[in-house]
């Protein structure tokens, strides 16, 4: 038996002279492949080349998984599509080497199993998996704006079948070991205790390397390839813009013009990830991939370690906090007085939970830590507790009242509030820097970002705490100043309120939705006010009108008056059936004024300059990682200040100025755009572009 | 039976308690039995500064839990959050599992082996599984080792009506296996033997309907927490109340047990329910390390058998030996709690303590032990109208009476049940009066 270390790998050769490679990367707990790595790999292919082993195993040394692909680091700045495409080569020929290896090999894999780290998998002769729940495969380059380009558009085709193929890659959605099993993905899938000897056996045994059934590859046929051409794309188009996001589409053309011809193929996929790796859509899918990396530093899980939340009130917000916080893992006791409401928070958690975690037993044991609990006997108990009763300050300091004296040492308490200052709240406390601000949105189980507001009176340790419990439960958490409509309500306000602006001049609420779905937005402005409720748009259009002088447009007024207030009551801009909105089809000769998209999105940026001003939030990337993922602006534009200048500031400076002299005051230019400055005042840590 | 020595070592102390409310059995309900004893449990933990991982053990009671959850102590601490390391076990004394639980935590605790334990009762009578019958389960041998096609026609062929013909889990339980009497049959032995009579059964019932009713509109049952299912429904409190109960009414039932000529009907029996109840055990020692408040003392229990086809008189002679160990009479006891399986069985265990040959001959007393005073006994309801999940109750009636004793500001009780197979079960209840 014999041993040897690289730095990011390490080496055995055991008795049946299986040589076991183990990637254990260097000062890191995750396993990415980066230029250092791929070097000592070629390296140790030269070796296991000159003197060949029985077979050859690649695993993983860390506990978390195998590998969760390329470096993304490497991603940023890549502005030559020459440059790219060396790098791409070079990971592509170490595959070819991996899978023309004299001896059988085999990946051994746990926990992710991501992009390039399944693309080398898919070089080796077999593939073990292990079963648990943490197991998870995919291709997921789609979502950074690029496509798989380690030979696995040519691999995973071949193995699993050209339509499943292409479907995985362009949706990069995970398998669970099973599902990866049924797909033929995997050749075996193990309990923890039998990975190795599953890995000699299959060794041993040396089966025929697993290959797609023939009619699996019949759309790769000359006759057939258009026609499914087609018809994918046509889907394709149905779920994403190709101007927003380009990767899935060149993704199908390659395999269009060269599916299914191995060498030409490898070529073009290289050729096509190097083109859209250096253009602007993957350049900003990968900042905002570093932007989610920036919030989740923001909470130091280590920091604090809560294992029971408290939550009060058991309405909708409450209990979909408590619901999700369950879900998570934590104990939760939701409190409210009528045991009705807390039965129907039971029941729509039941739904999150079998939607989410689909088996019996893991099912139970949520609804086992969800605990409804009448008489608030939680609160002594509690690490963390949120309060979500309705927005009344006085019913709010009783409840505080009440509490302060029952809570646990090193507690937290926080207010799910959008519209009451923390300060006032916590006039009723004692101990007032134990109170924090942790606001979530609705619904609660998609929403990822949570903001995180600081009181005057918020203690530093209060609100670190803060921030550990909400990445505890996998979300995103934003620290914000204590200030009216926070970040994310303050930033949408202005754009919600110019769509009902431009509605009530006549311009179809359909026509300005498709504005601003054709800019990148998840859902339109006018959509989006009847969904959260117009009764809700109006009272924080009040309190922000009150404290920015924001006009509130009369046409909203009249809408809440007349009880139309959206989604909910079934009638709001949109008349809705079963919640889903009936609209008129854009007709192409509607007039649409010119500059609409830019009076909806210059009054967004406007108010985001204004919060980095003010520091509502820190610095920049705060303020686009916030927009991103708490309003879903187009992830590929980077953020609404990442846009600005991307699309030059002076120019928009100057749009906006006209705007303002059309317009008026609420097009005022906020004092930031002459403070370029306030842009550049980066965090420091990981680069962000 | 007078030389047994009352119960040595330390004193028991009962922390707090809880239960879910008892729910008819209608068809399979909502709730496995775990998931009652999950659902009570965690409510009851909340409620004090103790983390479920501090218990030493925890002993739960049930006649017939689930096919998945055969120890389902260990199943419900598990899911209650005690952690790997709380050992946990089931016991089983049919009708009194529930105060089985209880007196087996208790011993531990004074004999110094636990300092704190998690006890309890469960049961999910409307789960109890059908299962196939001996014809049938041959018959599936059979035809799994049939590997040719002629032997598996010929198994099929053999394939007849009785095969299907299913075992009732729920019926066969409620039968004594020895004497082979049906429960509702012991009960109508004791009907006949103290000659009550259906109108004084059927007026005992609806006198527990009148006194649930009244207890649950002072809102004295607070020892109930709700069960919320996934559906979105919340159950608040027992089920089976039937506040319009009359004698009238009663009257027109049919003998369920002896269909032509019995007495005991459904209206006068213990209903078929799904409930748990657990309580929290402490030594001395756990009450100050803890800061734990305190509901009572468990004195003293006792179980005595006696001939299975007078099960039902089980509390006269368990309930007896206890007053003869600690030489007390009637008087001195300001509560009692005697589960109502049957009505005909309550009234024939006050019966024979007041026949001086029943005292004689069956309790080896000189002269009858005395009269309990209606106005002192299930003050609240019992079994008849609350339920009796046979598991549950030994638990439910302890914690109950524990209550009684301090809204009324008094120092003893007991609580007792009849257990199918001949047995009797009691426990003596103090509190600091």
């Amino acid at each position: 038996m014999s041993r040897e270390h690289f730095e990011n790998w390490q080496l055995e050769r055991d008795g049946e002279n299986i040589l076991w490679l183990a990637f254990d990367a260097r000062d890191s707990s995750t396993n990415v492949l980066n230029a250092e790595v791929l070097g000592e790999l070629e390296q140790i292919l030269g070796q296991i080349e000159a003197e060949p082993p029985a077979g050859v195993v690649i695993r993983s040394a860390k506990a978390s998984g195998f590998i969760a692909g390329a470096d993304v680091k490497s991603f940023v700045g890549l502005q030559q599509p020459e440059v790219a495409m060396k790098l791409i080569q070079r990971g592509q020929a170490l595959m070819d080497r991996i899978e023309r290896l004299p001896c059988p090999t085999l990946a051994l894999i746990h926990g992710y199993c991501l992009g390039g780290g399944l693309e080398l998998a898919l070089a080796c002769d077999y593939r073990v998996v292990e079963e648990g729940s943490s197991t998870r495969l995919a291709l997921p380059e789609v979502r950074l704006g690029i496509h798989p380009g380690f030979g696995g558009t040519v691999r995973l085709p071949q193995l699993v079948g050209t339509l499943t193929a292409l479907e995985l890659m362009m949706s990069g959605r995970p398998l669970d070991a099973r599902r990866a099993r049924a797909m033929g993905l995997v050749d075996a899938v193990v309990p923890m205790r039998h990975l190795e000897n599953a890995a000699r056996r299959m060794i041993g045994r040396r089966p025929p390397p697993r290959r797609a059934a023939w009619w699996k590859r019949l759309p790769d046929s000359m006759v057939l390839r258009p026609l499914f051409y087609w018809l994918m794309q046509r889907q394709l188009k149905r779920k994403v813009r190709e101007g927003h996001y380009p990767a899935p589409f060149a993704l199908l053309r390659l395999w269009r013009d060269f599916g299914g011809r191995r060498l030409q193929m490898l070529q073009q996929e290289a050729r096509s990830v190097a083109e859209l790796i250096t253009g602007a859509t993957a350049q900003n899918l990968v900042r905002t991939f570093f932007l989610q990396e920036r919030l989740k530093g923001e909470g130091d899980k280590g920091y604090f370690n809560p294992r029971h939340l408290h939550v009060v009130g058991g309405g909708v917000m409450g209990g979909d906090i408590a619901a999700w916080a369950a879900l998570q893992g934590m104990r939760v006791t939701l409190q409210d007085r009528s045991p009705e409401s807390l039965a129907r928070a039971v029941a729509r958690a039941h739904k999150l939970f079998k939607r989410k975690l689909k088996r019996p037993r893991p099912i139970q044991q949520a609804m086992d830590r969800l605990i409804p609990d009448i008489h608030g006997a939680g609160v002594a108990r509690a690490d963390v507790i949120i309060e979500a009763i309705f927005e009344n300050i006085e019913a709010k300091q009783q409840l505080f009242r009440e509490i302060e004296p029952r809570m646990k040492a090193g507690a937290i308490l926080a207010s799910n509030t959008s519209s009451i200052p923390l300060e006032t709240l916590a006039e009723a406390l004692q101990q007032p820097e134990r109170l924090v601000g942790i606001h979530f949105f609705n619904p609660v189980a998609q929403m990822q970002l949570v903001e995180i507001v600081r009181g005057a009176q918020s203690s530093e340790e209060s609100l670190r705490k803060a921030a550990a419990f909400t990445r505890h439960i996998e979300r995103l958490p934003l620290p914000v100043k204590s200030s009216p409509g926070f970040l994310i309500n303050r930033i949408l306000m202005p754009y919600l309120l110019e769509a009902v602006i431009l509605e009530s001049e006549g311009v179809p609420a359909t026509a300005i939705d498709e504005a601003a779905l054709a800019f990148g937005m998840p859902m339109g402005p006018i959509h989006l006010a009847d969904t959260v409720g117009l009764d809700i748009c109006l009272s924080v259009a009040e309190i922000l009108g009150g404290a920015f002088a924001m006009e509130v447009p009369q046409r909203l007024r009249d809408k809440v008056a007349a009880g139309e207030l959206g989604v909910k009551s079934g009638h709001g801009f949109y008349h809705y059936l079963d919640g889903k909105p009936q609209r008129p089809e854009v007709l192409l000769n509607d007039p649409v004024p010119a500059d609409l998209i830019d009076r909806l999105m210059l009054r967004l940026c406007n108010e985001a300059l204004a919060c980095l001003r003010e520091g509502v939030v820190s610095d920049t990337e705060l303020l686009d990682a916030g927009v991103i993922f708490g309003t879903g602006f187009a992830p590929f534009r980077g953020g609404p200040i990442n846009f600005l200048e991307q699309s030059g500031m002076e120019e928009q400076r100057h749009n906006m100025e006209e705007l303002q002299q059309h317009y008026g005051h609420r097009f005022d230019l906020d004092e930031g755009w002459r403070h370029p400055e306030l842009l550049h005042h980066e965090h420091h840590g990981q680069p962000a572009h | 039976m007078g030389q047994i020595q009352r119960r040595r070592g330390r004193p028991v102390y009962i922390v707090d308690g809880a239960r879910t409310p008892f729910l008819k059995a209608q068809g399979p309900g909502p709730f496995s039995a775990s998931d009652l004893a999950v659902q009570a449990g965690r409510q009851l933990l909340l409620r004090h500064p103790i983390a479920p991982e501090a218990f030493d053990e925890v002993i739960l009671g049930s006649v017939m839990p689930g096919p998945d959850e055969v120890n389902i102590a260990r199943v419900a601490a598990l899911r209650l959050g005690c952690g790997d390391a709380v050992p946990a076990f089931t016991v089983q004394r049919n009708c009194a599992s529930g105060m089985q639980a209880l007196d087996t935590a208790a011993r531990n605790i004074a004999s110094g082996q636990s300092e704190l334990v998690l006890a309890g009762g469960v049961e999910a009578m409307s789960h109890a599984p059908v299962l196939w019958n001996t014809l049938m389960t041959t018959w599936l041998y059979n035809w799994s080792r049939a590997r040719s096609v002629s032997s598996r026609l010929h198994a099929l062929a053999e394939l007849r009506p009785a095969h299907l013909r299913p075992v009732i889990g729920l019926l066969r339980g409620l039968t004594d296996p020895v004497v082979g009497l049906t429960m509702g049959q012991t009960a109508e032995n004791l009907a006949y033997r103290f000659a009550i009579s259906r109108e004084v059964m059927d007026a005992y019932a609806v006198e527990s309907h009148r006194r649930l009713a009244h207890a649950v509109e002072q809102g004295w049952l607070e020892e109930i927490v709700p069960l919320y299912d996934e559906r979105g429904n919340v159950y608040g409190e027992d089920n089976g109340l039937r506040s319009d109960s009359s004698v009238e009414k009663l009257g027109k039932l049919r003998p369920v047990f002896d269909r032509d000529d019995g007495r005991v009907t459904a209206g006068n029996s213990a209903q078929v329910t799904d409930g748990a109840a657990w309580l929290i055990l402490a030594s001395e020692e756990a009450v100050e390390r803890h800061g734990l408040p305190v509901m009572g003392r468990i004195v003293d229990a006792q179980w005595s058998g006696l001939d299975p086809a007078q099960m039902g008189l089980g509390p006269a002679h368990a309930m007896s030996a206890i007053l003869a160990r600690h030489e007390m009479a009637v008087e001195d006891i300001d509560y009692w709690e005697i589960n109502e399986a049957f009505a005909a069985q309550v009234l024939a265990c006050l019966a024979a303590w007041e026949d001086e040959g029943y005292c004689r001959e069956e309790l080896k007393r000189d002269g009858v032990v005395g009269t309990i005073p209606r106005e002192r006994l299930n003050v609240d309801g019992g079994g008849v109208s609350i339920g009796h999940p046979v598991g549950a109750s030994g638990a439910r009636i302890v914690l109950h009476l524990l209550k009684v004793l301090e809204r009324n500001g008094a120092k003893r009780g007991m609580a007792s049940l009849c257990i199918g197979g001949g047995q009797g079960g009691a426990m003596l209840l103090e509190r600091e009066g």
